[in-house]
């Protein structure tokens, strides 16, 4: 398993068609998976447990999904202009942020 | 009642989400591919991290074209939804000008991005278009091709007349489905036009202004051709919005990786500028 902390690994192109790396398929994966966790817990839980958050706005668990994701690339833009790289603490405000969205929006 | 369940249904579908994913879902994967990586042709890519990123949020030229870009957006807005609004409110609900004035009103919108670009270019010209020249005649001293403030004026008059016909049309079919009943009402009540226009029109109006302003934003927000053929984003770079500056980084330098990286910004901006208005009109929809 050591190939995962191989940054060299993540990051050579795989192929010429769409410039792919493991880095850019794992974060299409990870959007991916976010979508069908999305579909699995409507399936389990329908209705889509619509509430008005702290902003006033109603939400689904998809718009809240929503938010956290155009929020976290927000952040992390901010952080660049801000601070620029390494980007370990975004992600840390990335969490919160979702976890707050999701419990409080 | 037990419905039947059919899903083969979503067979139907499957054709459009090719279409789709091969013109839409595979080049956006592929714009945040390119926005990692450095190229130097040949189809070769070298990781470059989120470098492109962090470059372009602390460029000057990105912020001043981001800049030119929300000027241009909001001033055009603010001009062409109340403009429409009065247009579509002193055309004539019934008779044989009713056909006259939509006509009218549509032309501007039929005609292609480019040729509107090259007529306004031509028209405003100082020594012989009709506008350049009408104006200097009339003591302006006024040269869209030298002038930035000049350049602006012709670049926003062009827009108002190309797309407040849309605004216009939109308003109107709202205004022509408010039943009369509401306007005997107001009769009654001896309501003045104004009362009229605030407490029965404007709120009837809302759904179809929401999408007016949507798309005059987003269709404004991505405006390429019309600048382009009108100043080519001059005099100087006093006229290049965003997708021209875009346009120059990804076709003239050809730098992928800024360009990509400058693409997914700009797609962002709009997802969240879109999103935050949407949800604001909705949300006094439902009070």
């Amino acid at each position: 398993m050591d190939f995962l902390f191989d940054a060299q690994w993540w990051t050579q192109p795989l192929g010429t068609w769409m410039a792919w790396t493991r880095a850019t398929a794992a974060f299409f994966i990870f959007i991916a998976a976010a979508i069908t966790t999305m579909g699995l817990v409507e399936r389990a839980y329908p209705g889509g447990s619509p509430r008005r958050g702290i902003f006033a706005i109603d939400t689904t668990r998809g718009d809240r999904l929503f938010i956290t994701l155009l929020g976290s690339a927000f952040i992390f833009l901010g952080w660049l202009f801000f601070f620029g790289t390494p980007l370990w603490w975004p992600l840390v405000i990335c969490l919160i942020w979702g976890a707050f969205v999701f419990l409080f929006v | 009642m037990n419905k039947p369940v059919n899903q083969k249904a979503w067979f139907f579908v499957l054709p459009v989400l090719l279409l789709v994913a091969f013109n839409a879902i595979v080049p956006l994967m592929t714009v945040v591919n390119y926005s990692v990586q450095e190229t130097f042709g040949n189809n070769e890519f070298f990781w470059s991290g989120v470098i492109w990123f962090e470059e372009l949020m602390r460029n000057p030229r990105f912020h001043d074209s981001l800049g030119r870009q929300f000027t241009f957006t909001l001033t055009i807005l603010a001009i062409e939804i109340p403009l429409g609004v009065i247009i579509a409110l002193a055309m004539p609900r019934k008779g044989i000008w009713v056909s006259v004035c939509l006509v009218l009103m549509a032309l501007p919108l039929l005609i292609p991005w480019n040729v509107v670009g090259a007529m306004w270019n031509i028209f405003a010209l100082p020594e012989i278009g009709l506008l350049g020249k009408t104006l200097n005649t009339l003591g302006f001293d006024y040269n869209y091709t030298r002038q930035t403030g000049a350049a602006w004026f012709t670049l926003i008059t062009m827009d108002v007349w190309h797309w407040t016909s849309l605004v216009v049309l939109l308003s109107y079919a709202g205004l022509v489905s408010i039943p009369d009943a509401y306007y005997q009402a107001a009769r009654i009540d001896g309501a003045s036009p104004w009362a009229i226009f605030r407490y029965i029109q404007l709120p009837k109006m809302k759904r179809v202004l929401t999408i007016a302003i949507l798309l005059r934003f987003m269709d404004s927000f991505n405006i390429y051709t019309e600048p382009l053929v009108l100043t080519g984003g001059g005099p100087g770079n006093s006229t290049t919005l965003l997708s021209i500056d875009l346009a120059k980084k990804a076709l003239g330098e050809f730098d992928l990786g800024p360009a990509a990286a400058m693409s997914l910004i700009y797609f962002l901006v709009i997802l969240l500028t879109s999103w935050i208005f949407y949800t604001l009109m909705m949300r006094n929809e439902e009070q």
